[in-house]
């Protein structure tokens, strides 16, 4: 079997300008930023994001690599409003589909299952019709005749995850309470790059956690990358929770100087200028 | 009842939004609207599903029950059996409520979460919504952005509904002819002319508005001892 480890860099390498790529996580909960800073550290632009939005959506907002958006928020959780998501919303930097939860749900299994859409009762009566005016309605063909919204299928280019184990071939598994849409990510995309905490021998997957926790199969995963504190500052339990006060930081410092004090090196730099910040000599 | 404050009546308004409600899931949004549900469930609606705020359902000491990560949460939503009372940047005279942006959707003047789950609650469960501060900044006359929708953009959507609005001021509901909104109750120590100041639209005011009921002496000790003993709640209603 094909050993699918690779770097970060080499990751993002594969990936180009004006590609469609879907983000995994949820707000700021196990985001894939260790890819997301390898994505950074490219020219790689242009790009069409489909997150469920977090920081991953804010970084890339800022360094302006966003041409279109597709998300239902952008959030850092315990910071409800994510600062460089918003100005770049405020100064119309990128195209945006605002869509419901539901529907960008079931726009990934339209995309995993290859078909056309799926049907949402969500978004009519909304301004999600409104503001995305190439949304179309279907009428159910039985008695009941409810109408839906004909939700397209979201699907991508690549996508990009973060669990906490993987194997070299690409099963991938999560350990804390959530799933998120990881696998959905993966399924919707023609190419997925995982990256893990830990990649491990497939021997061990099983014995850490039950099978139910084996969220991805290696015939949807391109590439593994081991990324220790490759969520970071985005929680990643059970290996680690959000790093709160470095999240503060990233809120609160104007991006130019964020940028150039955290994201100007490779990860090891990030790393060590994170371990600097937090605990200064 | 002397001695209760305002977040203990907003704490009682939002309880009883989930009164007979049955097995369902009661997602409160906001420090308040979670005492409340905790408080229902701990009194008259004992049968609540609650969750940890993220993928487990939790009894009222913490134990778990039941696992739900987000994507059964969608699920359940769709399939109705759940009450979620959110809140609302702004709420308009039908219950459109918005927590999208504020101004020009295409560029605006202030972006705010997005629309969330804002349109697929509204269209598949009970959606009631919390108001810390009553303002003519979130009672408006119309939302900017409809992420949750009103009665007016609803039409007869088979499953849309929403029992009440509750803020600081008082309880609204949308028993009206046209289905706008209507007060329903004033919280103790608040008036009719408090309420239409605070409100840019012209809410319809009954005859005879009733105070929102005192807490039992029973409630309280829950409120104050057992669920929250360290008075979060004034974080969201001062006094």
């Amino acid at each position: 079997m094909s050993d699918k480890t690779m770097t970060s860099d080499e990751a993002a390498s594969r990936l180009e300008s004006g590609m469609t790529l879907g983000i995994g996580g949820w707000g700021s909960r196990r985001k894939p930023m260790a890819l997301v800073r390898a994505l950074l550290r490219t020219e790689i632009t242009d790009l069409t994001v489909v997150s469920y939005g977090g920081p991953d959506v804010g970084m890339l907002a800022a360094a302006g690599r966003i041409r279109k958006l597709i998300a239902a928020f952008a959030t850092l959780d315990s910071i409800p409003l994510e600062p460089h998501f918003r100005a770049a919303r405020e100064r119309g930097a990128f195209e945006l589909m605002e869509i419901d939860e539901a529907m960008f749900m079931w726009g990934l299994h339209a995309a995993a299952n290859r078909l056309p859409f799926m049907p949402v009762r969500a978004g009519i009566g909304s301004d999600v019709m409104r503001v995305n005016p190439e949304l179309r309605t279907i009428t159910s063909p039985y008695a009941d005749g409810e109408t839906f919204v004909a939700m397209p299928a979201l699907r991508l280019d690549a996508a990009l995850v973060h669990v906490n184990r993987a194997d070299r071939q690409g099963n991938g598994q999560y350990l804390g309470p959530d799933p998120y849409f990881d696998d959905l990510f993966c399924e919707a995309a023609d190419t997925a790059y995982v990256s893990c905490e830990r990649i491990v021998d497939t021997a061990d997957l099983a014995k850490e956690a039950p099978p139910p926790s084996l969220l991805l199969k290696r015939h949807v995963v391109t590439g593994v990358i081991e990324a220790p504190g490759g969520a970071h500052f985005t929680s990643c339990v059970p290996d680690y929770a959000r790093d709160e006060a470095f999240q503060k930081t990233y809120a609160t410092t104007p991006w130019p100087e964020f940028a150039a004090r955290f994201l100007s090196g490779d990860e090891q730099a990030y790393q060590s200028a994170v371990k600097e910040a937090t605990c200064p000599e | 009842m002397s001695g209760v404050s305002r977040a203990e009546y907003c704490v009682i308004a939002c309880a009883e939004t989930w009164r007979d409600a049955g097995e369902i899931l009661a997602s409160p949004m906001g420090l308040i609207p979670s005492i409340g549900a905790r408080l229902a469930r701990h009194t008259f609606s004992p049968d609540l599903l609650l969750t940890d705020g993220e993928a487990l359902l939790v009894t009222p000491d913490g134990t778990v029950e039941g696992w739900l990560p987000y994507r059964q949460h969608l699920t359940l939503v769709t399939g109705g059996r759940r009450h979620v009372m959110m809140g609302a940047s702004q709420i308009d005279r039908y219950g459109n409520q918005n927590i999208s942006c504020i101004g020009d959707w295409t560029k605006p003047k202030r972006q705010l979460l997005g629309v969330r789950g804002a349109p697929v609650n509204t269209l598949n469960n009970p959606t009631s919504y919390w108001i810390p501060k009553h303002s003519r900044r979130v009672f408006v006359e119309k939302a900017d952005m409809v992420c949750g929708v009103g009665y007016d953009h609803a039409l007869d959507a088979r499953h849309h509904r929403i029992p009440r609005v509750v803020s600081d001021l008082g309880v609204f509901d949308f028993t009206t002819p046209d289905r706008s909104m209507r007060l329903a109750s004033l919280h103790p120590e608040v008036t009719v002319d408090q309420v239409k100041e605070a409100t840019a639209f012209a809410v319809t005011i009954p005859d005879d508005v009733p105070y929102t009921r005192d807490p039992t002496p029973a409630e309280l000790h829950l409120i104050r001892e057992v669920i929250d003993p360290r008075n979060t709640r004034i974080r969201e209603v001062e006094a």
